[in-house]
């Protein structure tokens, strides 16, 4: 199978677990096809019209074939469940200290943005062995993020952030798909995953600087669009103050809580209306259509930044 | 059972040659030859798409035709053989045709909406006629939205109106089947007498009306959305677009079980004639057809594993799923045990009908392998998912569909096709479609997505071997085009029971009387009282 190495490597960590489940299910199905397959083929033959063999009375139903037609599939299917669910659970689970990289699709290309700055197109460069998380969005409409040889799939959703985490385990150049149909140059909507040694991917950073670090590009933004008139050590505007807010809960005006991620933060910035923090007048404008993507990414990351300062002491 | 003999009456198809008598029937029988003649037209018009779809994908480079017009292929392909074709394939026709004359009944129970139901049909299908020549759609048959609502430029008003109407003709088909199938039984016809055929259809019947609105009001909100503005499913404008999907897949989930609970009714016909025995587990069957309709509302998420839906959600639907494989199990498990030690006859109908078993059972076991959640993340989206429906609906609905077709022919037309060429032709199409379809297994396993005009070379040589399956299966579909049209003037007479079925319909001349019936028959046993073992038919 070499010749399909860039899509079928078993290139992170979930690949080879990925694969033990779809060889279970080839033997499997294989069992089953093949089995019910010669079964039938023998019934048939042995007892075609006219044939010598032996018939005599059939009952035309049997409890205990009913029970065992029941009870066998559901115990396999049951543990495939099983088996199936924890993995995908697995899948789900960011691993900590993953390396969070931004996504933003749109019709018809993969933008990335790096933390430290670094941007690119349809291509993605990360280091071997370092848990990665993707935080995705869609400018347009509903696109999907697959890499074969990772064995990971996640559709990218205008109006919301969804996440993919995976580990690299293999240096290599793997392919990435758009999985979802997305319009005219869906079938070109592709690009490469460069996994890195931790030695080569640093040397790549330096090679490539972006414009200072997202939080830095954030902060700068912070000021430009105003934020920081409301939100900023110095202002007289009751407004919450945004240090320490990232990944901590947060009370509503509602009387629910939620946990301060990129979500909220995003819902914060474009639709501030929908969840009030609890003791402020809901005074902040909606910045929707005025902030691009990449934008509302580096002010979470921002904002992000303020916590993670905090907690180092 | 009774015999009847209808003495003088003319039969349905001498009862009136002019168009006019046509379009104006009431006769159920000449409402299912309606449909028929309506839905091979929309067949070719799918297939023809297909052909082009496959003739493009023999190089990885887009040479035939440009993307756009590649998208509106696989759109049009979809649309066309879902709702035009496969939806109303088996029941409107063969539905129609039988549930009548397997119950004892003269007519169903309303004639005029059946043959509205046809007219509905075919101005929905005008619709979709009028998108063709104006340009064509390009959203794919799952209408995803903000893409079907706010981007794409292509006719998808037309084309949704064309599905929303369609709609209605299978609720009124639905709603026919029901109360006929309450209303309208013979004497002594009870509810476990009633053929597997026709359960089946009061099962797909029930799918039909309680899914079919849902369609309906999804289609009516991309309307409102794409022409108002309104936000429904964009999120630029406040709308959602997993609800979108959620009502998309309430409906389509269970609209895979109308396309194959009519296919499961034909072919525990056919199995237990050809058999000479009773079917076996009559009815465990009955119980697991109700099932299969019932427990497949709440497997719709299963579609949406990777869509954003949440992890738990995700789990509840894995499960689900691989409950509503367990009927569909014990339905295959319940075939095969009526062959044993029965008296097995290889005519067309029946090399049609093993033909769906094996293809079947490929499509349902690699639905497993979907259920599964962590191997779905990787093959969802693929051609591993094209492999595997179209093995379930072209494999498994298409192939009954020409086992019916072989089956009732001489009952329809009252003339018997050359059987040798019909084995031929059975044999042509199973092997056809496995050259077409399980390259496209691999290919998914290794990572293709669907919907690709072009794609990496190396998945070149798997297109080629689908792309040349795809001409043997285009043989093994004309064959029976070719020798049935002979069989039409040409065919031995085939007298009112050629196969020696049980069945009511069976006991009635070929082509039957317009009524059906000479005199309400009465039924006084169990269906498929065939001698076990016992002697040939014929
Ligand atoms: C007119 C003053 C004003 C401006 C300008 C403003 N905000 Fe706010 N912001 C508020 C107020 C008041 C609240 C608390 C009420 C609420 O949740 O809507 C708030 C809430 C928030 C929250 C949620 C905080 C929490 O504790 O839950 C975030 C995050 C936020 N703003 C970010 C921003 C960003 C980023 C910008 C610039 C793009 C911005 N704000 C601009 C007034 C403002
Ligand atoms: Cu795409
Ligand atoms: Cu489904």
């Amino acid at each position: 199978m070499s010749h399909f190495e860039r899509f079928i490597a078993e290139a992170s960590s979930a690949a080879g677990q990925t694969d033990a489940l779809l060889l279970a299910l080839t033997v499997v199905s294989v069992l089953v096809v093949g089995g019910i397959s010669l079964t039938i083929a023998v019934f048939a033959v042995r007892w075609h019209a006219g044939s010598k063999a032996p018939r005599g009375p059939v009952p035309d139903r049997s409890r205990v074939a009913e029970g065992l037609w029941i009870g066998i599939p559901l115990l396999v299917f049951l543990g495939i469940f099983i088996w199936a669910a924890v993995l995908f659970h697995q899948l789900r689970t960011p691993p900590p200290g993953a390396l969070a990289i931004d996504v933003v699709a749109k019709q018809w290309m993969w933008k990335i943005q790096h933390p430290d700055g670094q941007r690119e197109i349809n291509e993605l460069h990360i280091p071997v062995n370092r848990p990665i998380e993707l935080v995705m969005t869609s400018q347009d409409v509903i696109h999907s993020f697959f890499v074969p040889a990772f064995r990971i799939k996640q559709d990218v959703l205008p109006g919301r952030y969804t996440t993919l985490s995976f580990t690299p385990i293999r240096t290599g150049r793997y392919q990435l798909f758009c999985a979802e149909f997305c319009g005219t140059n869906h079938s070109e909507m592709r690009g490469t995953v460069i996994v890195m040694s931790p030695s080569a991917f640093s040397d790549w950073l330096a090679a490539n600087p972006g414009e200072g670090s997202l939080a830095d590009q954030g902060a700068a933004l912070f000021r430009e669009y105003g934020c920081s008139g409301c939100h900023g050590a110095s202002s007289t505007v009751h407004a919450p103050k945004l240090n320490g807010l990232y990944g901590h809960p947060v009370m509503l005006a509602n009387g629910t809580q939620v946990t301060a991620d990129a979500r909220y933060i995003r819902d914060s910035i474009l639709l501030p209306a929908s969840q009030v923090a609890a003791g402020y007048t809901p005074i902040m404008p909606s910045f929707k259509g005025q902030v691009s993507e990449e934008d509302i990414l580096k002010l979470v990351a921002y904002i992000r930044s303020l916590s993670v300062a905090e907690n180092q002491p | 059972m009774t015999t009847i003999a209808a003495e003088g009456a003319p039969s349905y198809i001498s009862a009136g040659y002019t168009l006019r008598s046509w379009l104006t029937t009431r006769d159920h029988k000449r409402i299912a030859l309606l449909y028929g003649v309506s839905i091979l037209f929309f067949f070719l018009v799918a297939a023809a798409a297909a052909a082009m779809i496959r003739l493009e994908l023999l190089t990885p480079a887009g040479d035939l035709v440009d993307d756009d017009t590649y998208n509106k292929l696989f759109t049009v392909h979809g649309v066309v053989m879902v709702w035009f074709f496969l939806i109303p394939s088996i029941p409107s026709t063969f539905g129609n045709f039988l549930i009548p004359l397997m119950i004892g009944a003269k007519d169903v129970a309303f004639p005029r909406l059946n043959l509205a139901s046809w007219y509905i049909y075919t101005l929905g299908g005008l619709f979709v006629v009028v998108t063709l020549i104006a340009g064509g759609v390009d959203t794919g048959w799952t209408f995803y939205t903000p893409y079907t609502t706010m981007f794409s430029n292509s006719h998808v008003i037309l084309a949704v109106t064309g599905v929303f109407i369609v709609g209605f003709s299978s609720i009124f088909t639905g709603l026919n089947f029901i109360v006929t199938v309450h209303q309208m039984r013979a004497p002594g016809m009870t509810w476990f007498r009633l053929p597997l055929f026709v359960w089946a259809h009061y099962a797909t019947s029930l799918v039909m009306v309680l899914a079919t609105p849902v369609l309906a009001m999804t289609l009516a909100l991309i309307a409102i959305e794409r022409l108002l503005g309104v936000g429904i499913f964009d999120p630029a404008l406040g709308g959602d677009p997993l609800l979108f999907q959620h009502l998309f897949w309430f409906y389509s989930h269970p609209a895979v079980y109308i396309m194959i609970l009519p296919a499961m009714g034909v072919v525990s016909e056919v199995i237990t004639c050809f058999s000479r025995k009773p079917v076996f587990g009559y009815q465990f069957m009955v119980y697991s057809l109700l099932a299969i309709a019932a427990v497949g509302f709440m497997v719709w998420g299963h579609h949406m594993f990777v869509s954003g839906q949440s992890m738990y959600a995700g789990m509840v639907f894995s499960l689900l799923s691989f409950l509503v494989a367990i009927p569909s199990a014990i339905k295959v498990f319940n075939w095969t045990a009526t062959l044993y030690k029965g008296s097995v006859r290889f005519d067309a109908p029946m090399l049609y009908a093993l033909g769906f078993i094996g293809l079947f059972m490929m499509g349902g076991i690699t639905g497993i392998w979907l259920a599964a959640l962590a191997a779905d993340v990787h093959l969802t989206d693929t051609y591993f998912v094209v492999a595997h429906f179209h093995y379930i609906m072209v494999g498994g609905a298409v192939m009954a569909f020409f086992s019916a077709l072989h089956f009732w022919w001489p009952k329809v037309t009252g003339r018997l096709y050359p059987d040798g060429w019909a084995r031929a032709g059975a044999i042509v199409m199973f092997v056809g479609f496995n050259l077409t379809f399980f390259p496209q297994y691999i290919a998914g396993y290794l990572g293709m997505p669907r919907r690709y005009h072009v794609y990496p070379p190396e998945f070149q040589v798997l297109n080629v071997l689908s792309s040349g399956g795809a001409v043997v299966l285009g043989v093994g579909y004309l064959l029976p085009l070719l020798y049935l049209w002979w069989s039409l003037r040409r065919g031995r007479l085939a007298g009112a029971n050629p196969w020696g079925a049980t069945g009511l319909e069976w006991q009635t001349p070929s082509p039957p009387p317009t009524y059906n019936f000479a005199s309400a028959p009465r039924v006084e046993g169990p269906p498929y009282a065939y001698q076990a073992g016992g002697t040939d038919g014929r």
